[in-house]
Order: structure tokens, then sequence, then C-alpha cells
């Protein structure tokens, strides 16, 4: 998919990527002639399918990590990971990452929580004294 | 106003890189296996994996170093046939030293496979995700240095197309039936998808010979196709005729002689 900006003839190129977290995605492409600004936005069925791809629109921004897509997308009993909390754990140093991660899916499954989102994150990690994860 | 392949400017979201990388992930990550054999039938409950863990065993036994990968990700039951104990190593080790993944390894007991997401229209980017758990398993698993990994295909062809994507070319192709003619027309038509795809097929294993299925399936696929009938397999096997079926199949003699 790419962008074409028809009155200057130019390629737009990718600027931004957001996840607001309710399966859906932004983003956003520059025209570098004019410097317009599009946004393609995706529905939840949309963002998956690209997902499913196990690519990232904007490029990664994480190294791959073994059967990320498998872990990350597979219900295996556990509290399900949106991308963006998956990202922002993929930022935690890998040596303590799998302590983190339990970490807060003991705390989403203590309070019957569903879905870990980076605002749960934030909750447990005021709450449990985790600044820093 | 230009066209797609017009655009030619780079892309900072360099899918198709990111797709080129996930191919030599594989690549690489298989570059220790010596061969790769598919094992597939048109036919749902013809004994696929059921020939698969006792074929791998077989191997094992005769001294190669052998793997399984349970591409069945909807119904796996690789782990139960070999007997694995542990369902987050990966690969397992099951009977006779086989390494095995397996969905099975990954779900809860009694779980189906599911996946994260809107469930709606799920059937656009289901398949897409299957695909990309089968890539997973093949390019992120240490497999280690093998003489065969066996693949232990569902029923149909999708998934052996979405393999032979995956892998950049067709994979070697061992096919199950049992005797009947309505086993012989469905394994047709998967062993024609296999043959215009260039697979090579190695031959045809008939399975659950000598009570009430009766047919000519093997043999007509045999004289079809101009593969062989490796093995004909009864109810009850023993495990001779798990080792006559290694002796049979081409290469796979060399395959483990050469492991020596």
């Amino acid at each position: 998919m790419k962008f074409l900006c028809v009155e200057c003839d130019q390629q737009m190129a990718f600027s931004e990527r957001q996840l607001p977290g309710d399966g859906t995605l932004a983003a956003t492409f520059k025209c570098p002639k004019c410097g317009r600004v599009v946004a393609m936005l995706t529905n939840p069925m949309e963002t998956q399918l690209v997902s499913s791809l196990g690519v990232e629109i904007g490029g990664r921004t994480v190294p791959v990590e073994p059967l990320e897509m498998v872990r990350a997308n597979v219900v295996t009993g556990g509290p399900a990971w949106t991308s963006d909390a998956q990202e922002r754990l993929a930022r935690v140093p890998s040596f303590v990452r799998g302590m983190v991660k339990k970490i807060y899916a003991d705390y989403a499954r203590e309070r019957g929580i569903t879905e870990i989102t980076p605002a749960i994150m934030d909750t447990a990690r005021a709450e449990l004294g985790l600044e820093g994860m | 106003m230009r066209t797609y392949h017009q655009l030619t400017d780079p892309d900072r979201s360099g899918l198709a890189d990111q797709i080129g990388a996930q191919r030599r992930r594989v690549a690489e990550r298989l570059a220790g296996v010596r061969r790769m054999v598919a094992v597939m039938s048109g036919k749902g409950g013809v004994g696929k994996s059921y020939v698969t863990a006792h074929l791998a065993r077989a191997l094992a036994r005769a001294g190669g170093s052998v793997g399984v990968l349970d591409a069945d990700l909807n119904g796996p039951t690789i782990p139960g046939l070999l007997q694995t104990s542990e369902k987050v190593e990966l690969p397992a080790t099951g009977l006779d030293g086989v390494r095995c993944v397996s969905m099975g390894q990954m779900l809860g007991d009694g779980a189906p496979l599911a996946f994260k997401g809107p469930t709606a229209e799920s059937f656009v980017w289901r398949g897409a995700m299957e695909a990309s758990a089968l890539r997973e398993f093949l390019g992120d698993v240490e497999w280690g240095a093998l003489d065969v990994l066996l693949i232990d295909l569902p029923p149909g062809m999708q998934r052996y197309l979405e393999l032979c994507d995956i892998l950049g070319s067709p994979t070697a192709v061992l096919t199950v039936t049992i005797p009947t003619p309505e086993s012989r027309d469905a394994v047709r038509r998967a062993m024609r998808a296999a043959v215009d795809h260039g697979s090579d097929l190695l031959g045809i294993v008939e399975n659950m010979v000598g009570r009430e299925y009766t047919g000519t399936a093997a043999d007509d696929l045999s004289a079809e196709f101009g593969a062989p009938v490796l093995a004909r397999i009864p109810w009850h096997p023993t495990p001779d005729a798990w080792n006559q079926l290694v002796t049979r199949i081409p290469d796979a003699r060399r395959t483990t002689d050469d492991a020596r």
C-alpha cells in the first residue's frame, strides 16, 4: 500500500503510527514536496489482517522475538495483551521481561482483567510499586 | 496519475523487506535440516499423524536425528502420539528421541485453537494467522541438526500450499490413504496439486488395511502417478512394519546412513 499526493505527483512518506488500543490503527503519511499529511485509519479487522502477516506498518521498532505471533495471539487461557501493551513490554530488558510479564499477568488474573493495556500496566505499576518496569 | 509500480521511493514500512526477512529466518533455521518430507492426504481420518509419528520413531531407531512439525494446528495429535512430557519445551523430545513442535503444546487441555482479535469476519485473517504460526514453528524453533523433518499436514491442501509458500520451494511428499475408493478420490486431488506445485512424490502408504476398509486406492494412485506403494499398514502394526517402511522410502536410508 502506497500513498500518492496527486497534486504534487509525489509518493508520500510514512510519518507516524498510532495504536489507540481499541484494535484500530492510525498511520500518517506526508508529502515530501508540499508537506500535506493524510491519515490511514484501519478498523480492527484490517489491523488484524496486517498483524497476522507478522509485519508492522511503519517498520519494526523492536527486534523479532521467537514465536512472537503465536505467543501474542494464540489464546492459551491467560489474559490477552493489546499490541501496544506488547510493544511496551518489549522495551523491558529481556533478562527481566519474563518476570515483569508474569507480574502484570498475575495482577490481571487476580482482578479478573482479561486484557492488559498500557493503562492497566500503569495502574498495576502504581499499585504494586513497580516504577521503571 | 502514476500507478503503484511507478512509485519506487523507499518505503519506511518496508513490508516487502519484512516478508523477505521472515523467509531468510526460516531458511537459516532450516539450514541444519538435511531433508524435509510433508506427510499429506487429501482425506481426513486416514492416519497421517499416526503414520508420521511411527515413521519418525522408526527413522530415529535407524540412527537418524528426526523432528516432527505438527502442522495440524486445529487438531494437533503428535504430542500424544510421541508422548512428549512438557508443554513449554520447544522442541519437545518424544519417544525414541524424536523432536517435535505442535500447537498442542501451546494450548490448554481440550482448548480449541483461538486467536485474539475481532471475532466478526475472522475468516479474513484467520488463515493468515495460521500460516504465520506455521512460519514461526519452522523459523523460530531451534530444531538443531536434523536428518529428517517430517511435516504432519492436516487434511486438504491448504497447509501444503502455505508450506510451499513459506519455504519458497515444494517439499517432498509422502502420501497416506486408506484402501477405499472414497479415500482414493480425495487423495488423488491432493496428489495432483502436489505434482502441479513441483513436489516429488516419494510414495504411498496404505493404512488400515485388512478389515472393513476395502478397495485398491494405493494401487490405483500408484498407477496414476507413478509413485510406489511403500507399505500397507495393517490395523495393528508391529514395529517391523515401520522399520520396513523406512527401508522403502527413497533416500531415507541414505539419509540415516550418512548421519552415522
